[in-house]
C-alpha cells in the first residue's frame, strides 16, 4: 500500500455558522455542547475533527447529506475560514498563512474537482484545462502543451475544441479532473466528483480515477456519500455524522470492527468478501511449490476464482515479496460471518 | 416586522371607529380645525425654492477642490457627445464641411441598403435566417414609410446610450455586489430612480447639460441603468458557490475572478439586463426628444402636438419596428452561446464582418452612380397619413353622438363625483387614515413612512393636485382590474388562448406609451376621460399577466382536493384558485399602479390638471424646483401604494400559510 509520512493534519477543527460564531465559541470553551450552540442559533457544520492524511493515499470522507463533508474540505483548503482548530500542510500552519501565501499554495500545490464540474461556459475544453496555468501568467504555448498532455491523460484527446455544453456529464467531469491536475498539485481534493453522474458512467470514471492515481500517486482527499464508492477507492475512510468524525480507518477496519452503531448500520450490508483484503488473512510461511500468487491488495472476492478452480491455498505477495498463504477454510469462516 | 392579523372583529371595530371619526371631522370640523382642510400657506415647506437654488448652486459654484461640478458635467457631455457625433454621421448625416453659408456633404452616411444588409447579417449571425429576415423587414418597413432619417438619428442615440448604460450598470452592480454598504446606499436611490417619473429629472438635466442630444442620452441613461445594475448584482449573487470556489482554488486575483470567471459565467442573466437597457432606452425615445433628442421621438411629439395622427402613428410604429428588431436580436445573442473560433486567415475567421465591410464598400460605390442605393427613393415611399385622417374624420362624424354620450355619462356619474370626494377630503383625515392602514398592515414603521410621505405632499402645497392624480390613477386602476382579472381568468386555463394573449400583451408592452394616447385623443379629444382610457389601455397588461401567473401557480393538488370535495367550478374559482392567487394578483395591482402613474405624466400632454401637468409645465419653463417637487410627490404616491400593497400581500400570504410569519 502506498502510505507515506503525514502530509495534511487537522486538529480539533470546528466550523460554526451563525452571527458572531467565533465569539460564542471562545466563550463556550474548548468543548462546546452542540445543544448549547443550537440554542444560540448557530449551526456547527464541522465539530472537533482530527484527521491525518498520509502522502500518496486516497483518503475518503464519507457521510450523508448535510453531515459537513463539503464544509470540512473547504476548511482544509481554507476556502472558508474554520472557526477553531489547526490545519498543518507539510508542517506549515495553513490558518496562519496570509491570503497571498494561501493563493500561492492553492495555485501550485492544491487541485480541486467539483460536484457540478464548475466548468467555464465561455471557454473550450483546452482553455478550461489551461485556465489555472493562464491565471498564473504562463505563456500560451507552454500552457496549451501541458493542457493537451493532461487532456490526453484523461482520455479526451480530440475534443480540445469543444465547449462544455457540447459534452456529456462524464466528459465534463473528465475536463474538471484534467483542469485540477493541470498544475500538478500535490494535494488533490475531490468533492463528490461522480455524484452527479449516472451509475454506469460513475463506475467508468471510478476505474479511470484508480488508473490515474496508480500513475500519479497524489495525496487525495475524496468526498462521497456513497459507501460502495468509498470502499472501492479508499485507502482509508473517515465516516462523518452531524459534523463529527465517527470512525476513521481502512475499509476493512470499518467493516470488521465498527466503532459505533452508526458505522455498524452503514457497513452491515457490505459483503465482507469485497472489503477484506488477503493481507489480513495471510498466514506467514514459506512459499509452497507451484502455488498461484495474488497481490496483498486483492480482496477475498478477487481470490474466489482461484479457490473455485480447486486450489486449497493461494499465495499472497506484495511488491515482489512473498508474504504467506491464505487457506480455503479461513475464507469460508469469514464469509460465514465468523470473523478472521 | 410584526404583522397584526388580529381577530376580524377587532379589525372591524377599529376601522368603523376610525371612519366614523373621519366622517365627523369632515362634516363638522371645518370651523374647529380649519388647518386640517387647507394646509396653511405659512407652514409650507418651500422645497421647490430650495431645490431651485440648489441646482443653481450646483451649476454655478459647486466644486470639489479645483474641479468644479460644471467641469464634471462637461466631461460627461464630452464622453457622450463624441461617439454620438460619430454614430450620427455614420448613420444619418454623413460628414460635412462648411462652404460659404451652407454645408456640403463630403462623405455620405451609410447607404440604406448597406444598413439593412448589416442588420440582416447581424440577425443571421445571432439567430439564423429567420431572424435575418425579421431584421431586414423591420428596417425596410422604416424605409418604406419614409422614416429612415429619423430612425437613424434615433438609432445613433441608442447606439451610444446602450453601451454606456450597460457598462455603467455593470460597474455599479459589481460594486454593490462587492461592498454591501455600497448596495445599501444605492438601493434606495435605484428605487427612487425607478418610481420617479422621468419628466421630473428632465429639467435639472436640461440645466446641467443644455438642450440637445447629450442631455437626452443622459436622461435615457438614468432611466435605463437601474435594471442593469440590479440584474448584475443579482446574477453575481446567484452564481453557484462552486464557481466562486473554483476561482479561489486556481488562485485568481480579484480582477481575474470577476472578468475571467464570474461575469462570463453569468452571461445569460446579464444579457437579460442588456435587453432591458435596450428596451428602456427605446421607451425613452419620445420623452428624450423633449430635451433635444431628434429622430422618431421628435416626430411623434410634433405630430401629437399638431394632432396629426397619421404622421404620429407612422413614427410611433417605426419606433416599435426598431424595438422589436433590437429586442429579438439581443435575445438571440443571449441564447447564442459561445462558439469555437473559425480556423484560417483573418478573412476566413470573420466571415460576417468581412461581408459587412464588403457590402458597405459596394453600396458606397454603387451609391455614387445610383442615388436609390444611397437613400431610399422618395417616390417609392408610402404614407398612410391621409388614410388615418379620413378614418378619424369618418368615425367622428358617424359616431360623434355615441362617443360623446359614453364619455359624458362616465364623466358625470363616475369621474366627477370621485374627483369631488377625493379633492374635498381634508388632508389631515387622509393622512391619518393612511397611517392607520399602514399600522394595521405592517406595524408602526410602515405607519410612520406612509403618514410621513403623505404629510410631505401636503406640506409642499401639492395636496389638491396629488388628489387629482390619485383619483385618475385609482379609477383607471379599478377599471383595468375590472377588465383584466376576468380576462386573465378566462385565458389562464386555456393553453392556446393564453399563448395568443401573451403574444398580444408582449407586443403591447413594446409600444411606446405615447402610442396609446393618440387613438384615444383622436376619438375623445383632450381631458380626464381621454387620460383615463389611455392609462387603462396601458396598464391592463400588467393585471392580465399577474392574474394568469397567480392562477397558473396554484398547486393543482389543491384544486383536485377541492373537486374531490364536490366544489362547483364557481366555488373552485372563488374559494380556492382566486384566493391562493391573491398575493400575485396584489403584486399585479402594484405594477398596474406604477404603470398608471408613469402613464399619467404623459397624459398631462392632453391636458389633465394633476401633478403630471406641473411636471410638464416646469419642463417648458425650465424650472427645476417645481418639476422635481411635483415629480417627488408622484414618487411618494407610488411608494405609499407600493409599500401598503406589499404589506397586504405579505399578510395575505401568511394567512394562507405560504410564508412564515
Ligand atoms: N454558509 C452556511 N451557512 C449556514 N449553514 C451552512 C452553510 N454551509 C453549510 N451549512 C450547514 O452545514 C451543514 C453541513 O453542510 P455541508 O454542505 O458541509 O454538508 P455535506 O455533507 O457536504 O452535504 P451534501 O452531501 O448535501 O453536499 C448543513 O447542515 C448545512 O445546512
Ligand atoms: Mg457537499
Amino acid at each position: 500500500m502506498t502510505t507515506g509520512e503525514d502530509t495534511l493534519i487537522c486538529r480539533n477543527v470546528w466550523k460554526v455558522f451563525g452571527s458572531r460564531a467565533a465569539d460564542h465559541m471562545a466563550a463556550l470553551g474548548p468543548e462546546p455542547d452542540p445543544a448549547r450552540l443550537a440554542e444560540l442559533g448557530l449551526v456547527s457544520a464541522v465539530r472537533a475533527v482530527d484527521l491525518t492524511v498520509r502522502r500518496g493515499e486516497i483518503f475518503v470522507i464519507m457521510g450523508l447529506s448535510g453531515s459537513g463533508k463539503s464544509t470540512l474540505v473547504r476548511c482544509l483548503s481554507r476556502l472558508i475560514e474554520p472557526t477553531a482548530g489547526e490545519i498543518l500542510f507539510n508542517g506549515q500552519n495553513l490558518l496562519a498563512a496570509s491570503e497571498a501565501e494561501m493563493t500561492q499554495i492553492r495555485r501550485h500545490k492544491m487541485g480541486m474537482v467539483f460536484q457540478h464540474f464548475a466548468l467555464l461556459p465561455h471557454m473550450t475544453v483546452l482553455d478550461n484545462v489551461a485556465f489555472p496555468l493562464e491565471v498564473q501568467g504562463i505563456a500560451r504555448p507552454a500552457r496549451e502543451a501541458r493542457a493537451r498532455e493532461i487532456i490526453a491523460l484523461v482520455g479526451l484527446a480530440g475534443r480540445e475544441g469543444a465547449f462544455p455544453r457540447q459534452l456529456s456529464g462524464g466528459q465534463q467531469q473528465r475536463v474538471g479532473i484534467a483542469r485540477s491536475l493541470a498544475v500538478k498539485p500535490e494535494l488533490w481534493f475531490l468533492d463528490e466528483p461522480f455524484s452527479a453522474l449516472d451509475p454506469l458512467i460513475r463506475r467508468e470514471l471510478q476505474d479511470e480515477f484508480i488508473r490515474l492515481q496508480s500513475r500519479l500517486k497524489k495525496t487525495i482527499v475524496f468526498i462521497t456519500h456513497d459507501f460502495d464508492e468509498a470502499i472501492r477507492l479508499a485507502d482509508r475512510i473517515a465516516i462523518m455524522k452531524d459534523g463529527g468524525v465517527e470512525q476513521c480507518g481502512t475499509p476493512e477496519e470499518l467493516v470488521m470492527n465498527p466503532a459505533t452503531d452508526y458505522v455498524r448500520e452503514f457497513t452491515r450490508a457490505v459483503p465482507k468478501a469485497k472489503v477484506v483484503r488477503l493481507s489480513s488473512l495471510v498466514e506467514p510461511g514459506p512459499r509452497p511449490e507451484g502455488i498461484d500468487c495474488l497481490p496483498a491488495r486483492a480482496t477475498v472476492a478477487d481470490a474466489g476464482p482461484a479457490f473455485l478452480g480447486g486450489a486449497g491455498r493461494v499465495g499472497v505477495e506484495h511488491e515482489g515479496n512473498f508474504l504467506g498463504t491464505v487457506g480455503r477454510d479461513a475464507v469460508v469462516r469469514l464469509l460465514l460471518g465468523g470473523g478472521m | 416586522m410584526t404583522v397584526r392579523t388580529g381577530k376580524p372583529f377587532g379589525g372591524w371595530l377599529i376601522w368603523t371607529l376610525a371612519l366614523a371619526i373621519a366622517a365627523a371631522v369632515w362634516l363638522w370640523g371645518e370651523a374647529l380645525v380649519p388647518f386640517a382642510f387647507d394646509y396653511p400657506k405659512g407652514w409650507r415647506i418651500p422645497a421647490a425654492r430650495w431645490i431651485g437654488s440648489f441646482v443653481n448652486w450646483l451649476v454655478k459654484d459647486a466644486a470639489v477642490g479645483p474641479v468644479a461640478f460644471s467641469d464634471l458635467t462637461r466631461f460627461v457631455a464630452a464622453v457622450i457627445d463624441k461617439p454620438y457625433q460619430l454614430a450620427l454621421a455614420l448613420l444619418a448625416d454623413g460628414w460635412q464641411v462648411a462652404e460659404g453659408g451652407a454645408a456640403r456633404q463630403v462623405v455620405p452616411p451609410l447607404a440604406w441598403l448597406a444598413v439593412i444588409g448589416i442588420v440582416a447579417l447581424a440577425g443571421l449571425w445571432a439567430g439564423g435566417p429567420g431572424l435575418a429576415a425579421l431584421m431586414a423587414a423591420a428596417f425596410a418597413f422604416v424605409a418604406v414609410f419614409g422614416q429612415w432619417h429619423s430612425a437613424m438619428v434615433t438609432l445613433a442615440s441608442i447606439l451610444v446610450a446602450v453601451p454606456v448604460g450597460v457598462a455603467g450598470g455593470l460597474m455599479l452592480g459589481v460594486l454593490s455586489w462587492r461592498h454591501p454598504w455600497f448596495e445599501s446606499l444605492l438601493r434606495p436611490l435605484l428605487d427612487l430612480m425607478q418610481t420617479m417619473p422621468v419628466f421630473a429629472y428632465l429639467v435639472p438635466i436640461l440645466i446641467l447639460f443644455g438642450f440637445g442630444p447629450t442631455a437626452a442620452v443622459v436622461a435615457t441613461l438614468i432611466y435605463a441603468m437601474p435594471p442593469m445594475t440590479r440584474v448584475t448584482t443579482l446574477s453575481l449573487q446567484r452564481l453557484p458557490g462552486e464557481t466562486h470556489d473554483l476561482a479561489r482554488m486556481v488562485g485568481c486575483t480579484p480582477r481575474q475572478t470577476l472578468w475571467r470567471v464570474l461575469v462570463p459565467s453569468a452571461r445569460e442573466p446579464l444579457m437579460v439586463g442588456v435587453n432591458q437597457v435596450i428596451m428602456l432606452s427605446l421607451n425613452m425615445v419620445i420623452i428624450a426628444s423633449m430635451i433635444g433628442a431628434g429622430g422618431l421621438g421628435f416626430d411623434v411629439l410634433t405630430a401629437l402636438r399638431r394632432l396629426d395622427f397619421g404622421a404620429g402613428l407612422e413614427a410611433g410604429l417605426a419606433i416599435v419596428a426598431l424595438a422589436i428588431a433590437l429586442d429579438r436580436l439581443s435575445q438571440a445573442v443571449a441564447r447564442r452561446g459561445y462558439r469555437a473560433p473559425l480556423p484560417g486567415g483573418i478573412v476566413a475567421r470573420h466571415p460576417y464582418l468581412t461581408a459587412a465591410l464588403a457590402l458597405i464598400l459596394l453600396c458606397f460605390v454603387l451609391g455614387l452612380a445610383l442615388p436609390a442605393v444611397q437613400g431610399y427613393p422618395e417616390a417609392a415611399q408610402l404614407s398612410t397619413s391621409a388614410f388615418w385622417a379620413a378614418a378619424v374624420e369618418w368615425i367622428n362624424v358617424t359616431f360623434f353622438d355615441t362617443l360623446e354620450a359614453v364619455k359624458n355619462t362616465i364623466l358625470l356619474w363616475i369621474l366627477v363625483p370621485v374627483k369631488r370626494f377625493l379633492v374635498g377630503m381634508p388632508w389631515a383625515v387622509a393622512v391619518a387614515l393612511l397611517g392607520l392602514a399602514g399600522w394595521r398592515l405592517g406595524g408602526w414603521r410602515l405607519a410612520v413612512l406612509v403618514a410621513g410621505l403623505s404629510f410631505l405632499i401636503a406640506a409642499t402645497g401639492q395636496w389638491e393636485k396629488a388628489m387629482i392624480t390619485v383619483y385618475l390613477c385609482g379609477i383607471s386602476t379599478l377599471i383595468a382590474l375590472a377588465i383584466g382579472i376576468p380576462l386573465g381568468i378566462a385565458v389562464a386555463g386555456r393553453e392556446r388562448a393564453w399563448m395568443v394573449t401573451r403574444t398580444v400583451i408582449d407586443t403591447l408592452q413594446t409600444l411606446p406609451s405615447f402610442v396609446y394616447l393618440m387613438p384615444v385623443v383622436m376619438l375623445f379629444r383632450v381631458g380626464d376621460f381621454t387620460a383615463m382610457i389611455a392609462v387603462v389601455a396601458y396598464a391592463v397588461v400588467a393585471v392580465i399577466r399577474y392574474t394568469v401567473l397567480g392562477l397558473q401557480g396554484v398547486d393543482p393538488r389543491l384544486i383536485e382536493a377541492g373537486r374531490a370535495m364536490g366544489c362547483t367550478d364557481w366555488q373552485l374559482l372563488t374559494r380556492i384558485r382566486l384566493r391562493l392567487a391573491l398575493p400575485e394578483i396584489l403584486l399585479g395591482l402594484n405594477q398596474t399602479i406604477m404603470f398608471a402613474l408613469s402613464m399619467l405624466v404623459i397624459t398631462a400632454l392632453v391636458g389633465t390638471r394633476d401633478l403630471g401637468q406641473d411636471v410638464y409645465i416646469a419642463l417648458t419653463k425650465a424650472n427645476p424646483g417645481n418639476g422635481l417637487v411635483a415629480g417627488l410627490a408622484i414618487a411618494f404616491i407610488a411608494i405609499i401604494a407600493d409599500r401598503l400593497l406589499a404589506a397586504a400581500a405579505r399578510a395575505q400570504r401568511q394567512r394562507l400559510g405560504l410564508e412564515a410569519a
